[in-house]
């Protein structure tokens, strides 16, 4: 058992005051740097999603020289490209009853009650200036008739607050952001930094001294050279670890290695095992099998979710018999809307995966795997016509039939859950703080707001709610200290130390020279993540999930072939840099399971269940955000937890039966 | 899904060391290629194959996998992104070829993307051209209430199609003149559409113009091949707004 502590409360440090006021306070009361001072001051963003973009335009807006760094060759590719389904608001334009404290109550329940209240309310308050923000951008959000903006519904609320664009939502405010972004980079405010790989943070003393974040190290993934970058404050956005299970929807450059950098540097990883599964991604189809695709959750707006009542028309699914188009309609089990006829097909993401994992579980799987549901849309053709259903997913559905050949305006789609987001990241205070003094942790690479399962078109409101309007007020809160610091030379001791140490460890990997791929082992680490640390956890399952892990690095060290030379463009270098990272990130995600004995959202621990297979929380013994803090290689990690003090909310069973 | 099969295809590749450096095409065999792959999964069949013998991965670029990012870049068989239309090459499925088929693969070839590494290539002058004016001049923190300024339908959703390109460069790499035309005017278009960015219209056209030719793009003489290559399907009446836009400046001149 790893040692436990429970944590300062002050730490969190959240304002004073009524929770709908503690916002307002704050920047009633905060810290200003005046515009002479901004200029003298510099700020590194590692990420240019949502959040690291945002921020970064915003802050360079003000006045600060910022320099941001990104992975791909342009800040426009970050992941947050991808989103497909829309970002959530309480405008109440639809004037369904949504309100801010609607937005922050679903978000709340959504999470399973895992998640700090001060920080959700001020997410749900400032969703609205996101909308606004990003329409004056000129992001071509889709319309009504009337001209004015239009809503879908996504799983876990019963108002109609999904913003959208086409199914396109991500890019385009990603693209907004980026726009943002470029107009400072025109103007000098913001150097931008592409193709680079942070691979370490830097920390320097201050004269009381205090570790301050002031610098990073990077690997120039073109010329293979590391550089050096100082600043007077650093922001961390590099988005989830899904990628840890090999397969995921995640693009193929998403990693944890900021994080478990930064992990070793005194922040706190909070909440690692909070991974959410999402429902509707389009089957495995083999070993060779590169990334998974998802079909937004929008589609369950319309689409109905199923799978044969009869064993024997599954059967012959399986064998490829008959189609789904095929059974008639008595013999189908729509198991959401059976299960939860309140929220049918729109219940949250976690129950959605659970409930597709028991069908096929019992072997009511529709393809040659056995794992796999249907998503049928013939009831929405038949009451809408097939020109709108093709308005509103024309391009998912034109994206699946690529991927697999297969038309969905006539016959099923297939479905089965796959590795999504994660909840868990960097503990980070109300001001998203890490445990580091001036380093800061936004968007996914964070673990605040979503508690133990994020609800669909919440990621872009938060990223977009770190970037645009959270960091902006309290970099400055931090950094109206920090005027009289002058700028940080790279050629410190604390810069070549950080570097010598990246140097060793890029030595020691291309120093193996064993006998398998990077790739190989990333694939056997995804097995071995999805198999013990999956959709059903259970603790001898974890032990050895552990013990595998453990072996894994093993054969990392002894096995893995990195071609090339260190000191240039080097593809399996940068991967198998990630892979070591993933490997610990595994770790944490599977001690954090094996502690947690209970289920809550994304982490369901099979011992912990009601008769009827839903999720069992412990309130009494977990209601805690699980914040582990690195002891040194080879020692266990100390467990630190931040106690959840429900004001507000009245903490309840979740349930969407009713 | 489609019947699975089995191929075995001849993989044409160009390989570059550099930026400076000479190219060639190397020839690789690649045995068992289900059907069901995607041409990037055969390619990293490939790359395993090369990396068992202790050669070097080809390099290219990639990232989302799902046609959205537009970091993929590839000229397969004679045009960018491969022989099936409105797609990136990521969304290119190995059913699409023939066994003992041989499949040519080469870089983006113009002279406004260099070549970094075997297929990669730099478009770092895309940012730049955004950075002329792709965006409306507003702070965050001084926008008005989203639905203040109405919006037709018909405009959002065709400002939203120019919107929709993701800046591949495909359309650079099969134009003969290396023009990047489409990509510039489908940023102008989703603008000069919206009563947001319609009030820098023009003086955004002129800029990004001005910037695409510094930069050494050709120039657009309407030979259509951009559309026809454009995975996203931006048309080439984006390029007529753009002129119109262009007109505009150069008349306030
Ligand atoms: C397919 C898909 C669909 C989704 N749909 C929705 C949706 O409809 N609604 C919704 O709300 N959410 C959705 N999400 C979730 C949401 O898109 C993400 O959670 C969110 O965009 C993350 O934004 P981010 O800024 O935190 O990180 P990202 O967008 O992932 O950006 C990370 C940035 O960090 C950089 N980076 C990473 N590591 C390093 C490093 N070591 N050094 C330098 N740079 C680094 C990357 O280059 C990138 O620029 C979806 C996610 C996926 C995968
Ligand atoms: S216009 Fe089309 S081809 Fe050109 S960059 Fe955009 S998406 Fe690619
Ligand atoms: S890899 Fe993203 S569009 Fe092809």
């Amino acid at each position: 058992m790893a040692i436990e502590h429970i944590m300062d409360p002050a730490l969190s440090r959240i304002p004073e005051g009524k929770l709908a006021d503690k916002w307002t306070n704050y920047k009633a009361h905060q810290k200003l740097v005046n515009p002479a001072n901004k200029r003298k001051l510099d700020i590194i963003v590692v990420g240019s999603g949502l959040a690291g973009g945002a921020a970064a335009a915003t802050l360079g807006e003000m006045g600060f020289k910022v320099k941001c760094f990104c992975i791909q060759d342009s800040p426009r590719r970050a992941h947050s490209i991808a989103a497909q389904g829309g970002i959530n608001a309480a405008k109440n334009y639809q004037n369904d009853g949504d309100s801010v404290y609607r937005l922050f109550y679903d978000t709340i329940k959504g999470g399973d009650y895992r998640a700090r209240e001060a920080n959700v309310y001020r997410l749900a308050e400032v969703s609205n200036n996101i909308i606004d923000q990003c329409v004056a951008q000129g992001v071509p959000f889709a319309r009504e008739y009337g001209g004015t903006l239009a809503n879908r519904s996504f799983g876990g609320a019963q108002v109609s607050r999904t913003f959208y664009a086409k199914g396109q939502t991500g890019q385009q405010l990603l693209l907004g952001a980026y726009s943002s972004l470029n107009r400072q980079i025109e103007k000098g405010n913001v150097t931008m930094y592409a193709r680079r790989e942070m691979l370490d943070v830097v920390l320097i003393k201050d004269k009381e001294g205090v570790e301050r974040a002031r610098g990073i190290i990077c690997r120039n993934l073109v010329t293979g050279e590391l550089e050096r970058y100082s600043a007077h404050a650093v922001i961390v956005a590099t988005g989830g670890y899904g990628n840890a299970y090999f397969l995921s929807t995640n693009a193929m450059s998403c990693n944890g290695g900021a994080a478990i950098q930064i992990y070793h540097k005194g922040a706190m990883f909070a909440n690692p095992c909070y991974a959410q599964i999402h429902p509707t991604c389009i089957p495995v189809h083999g070993d060779i099998q590169s990334k998974l695709t998802l079909m937004s959750e929008s589609l369950r707006n319309d689409g109905r979710i199923w799978v044969p009542k009869k064993l024997e028309d599954a059967k012959r699914l399986q064998r490829g018999e008959i189609r789904g188009h095929q059974i008639p309609e008595e013999d189908r089990d729509y198991y959401l809307e059976r299960r939860y006829p309140a929220f049918g097909n729109l219940v949250p993401r976690d129950v959605a995966s659970r409930a597709a994992k028991e069908r096929c579980d019992k072997g009511y799987g529709v393809n040659g795997t056995g794992l796999a549901v249907f998503l049928d849309f013939s009831d929405a053709i038949k009451r809408l016509g097939k020109d709108v259903v093709a308005d509103k997913y024309g391009n998912l559905f034109q994206m699946y039939q690529k991927i697999t050949d297969d038309n969905p305006y006539e016959t099923p789609m297939m479905i089965y859950p796959a590795i999504h987001y994660t909840m868990g990241g960097i503990w980070v205070d109300y001001e998203l703080m890490t445990s580091v003094k001036g380093l800061f942790c936004a968007g996914e690479a964070n673990f605040s707001d979503h508690g133990a399962n994020r609800l669909g078109a919440s990621a872009l409101m938060q990223g977009l709610a770190d970037g645009y309007f959270v960091l902006p007020y309290t970099l400055q809160n931090y950094l109206a200290d920090q005027i009289q610091v002058p700028r940080f030379s790279t050629d410190l001791p604390e810069f070549k130390e950080a570097e010598d140490a990246i140097k060793a460890k890029i030595q020691k990997i291309m120093a193996v020279q064993g006998s398998r791929t990077v790739d190989s082992i990333h694939k056997e680490l995804g097995h071995i993540m999805w198999e013990h640390v999956g959709m059903g956890r259970t603790k001898a399952g974890l032990e050895e999930g552990l013990k595998k892990l453990g072996e894994i690095r093993k054969t990392f060290w002894k096995e893995v072939y990195v071609p090339g030379e260190a000191n240039t463009l080097n593809t399996e270098l940068d991967k198998a840099i990630r892979l070591l990272d993933f490997i610990e990130i595994g770790e944490l995600m599977a001690r954090d399971a094996l502690h947690r004995e209970e289920s809550c959202g994304g982490h369901f621990r099979e011992e912990h269940q009601t008769e009827e297979g839903e999720a069992k929380r412990d309130d009494k013994n977990f209601m805690y955000v699980g914040c582990w803090k690195y002891m040194g290689e080879g020692k266990e990690p100390e467990l630190y937890k931040e106690m959840l003090d429900y004001q507000e909310i009245k903490v309840q069973t979740r349930n969407y039966k009713s | 899904m489609g019947k699975e099969s089995f191929l075995n295809v001849n993989v044409k590749v160009w390989r570059q060391r550099g930026p400076k450096e000479k190219g060639e095409f190397k020839t690789y065999r690649v045995e068992h290629v289900s059907t069901e792959m995607s041409f990037f999964e055969m390619m990293d069949t490939l790359n395993e194959q090369l990396i068992n013998k202790h050669e070097e991965p080809i390099v290219f670029d990639h990232d989302c996998r799902e046609g959205i990012c537009g970091t993929c870049s590839l000229y397969i068989n004679g045009r960018p992104h491969g022989i099936d239309d409105a797609i990136t090459t990521c969304q290119l499925h190995m059913r699409k070829f023939k066994n003992e088929e041989t499949i040519t693969v080469e870089p983006w070839r113009s002279a406004g993307f260099p070549v970094i590494r075997d297929l990669m290539v730099d478009r770092s002058a895309f940012d730049k051209i955004q950075q002329a004016g792709g965006y409306t001049s507003i702070n965050c923190g001084a926008a008005q209430d989203a639905n203040a300024i109405l919006i037709s339908k018909v405009d959002a959703d065709e400002a939203m199609d120019s919107a929709s390109c993701i800046g591949c460069g495909a359309c650079v790499a099969a134009c003969k003149n290396g023009s990047a035309m489409l990509f510039v005017s489908a940023k102008v278009s989703q603008f000069a559409l919206l009563p947001q960015g319609k009030v820098e219209a023009a003086r955004r056209a002129k800029a990004m113009v001005a910037r695409m030719d510094e930069l050494g793009f050709g120039n657009c003489t309407n030979t259509r091949a951009c559309e026809m290559e454009c995975p996203k399907s931006v048309k080439i009446s984006n390029i007529a707004r753009l002129n119109r836009e262009f007109i505009k400046a150069k008349l306030a001149d």
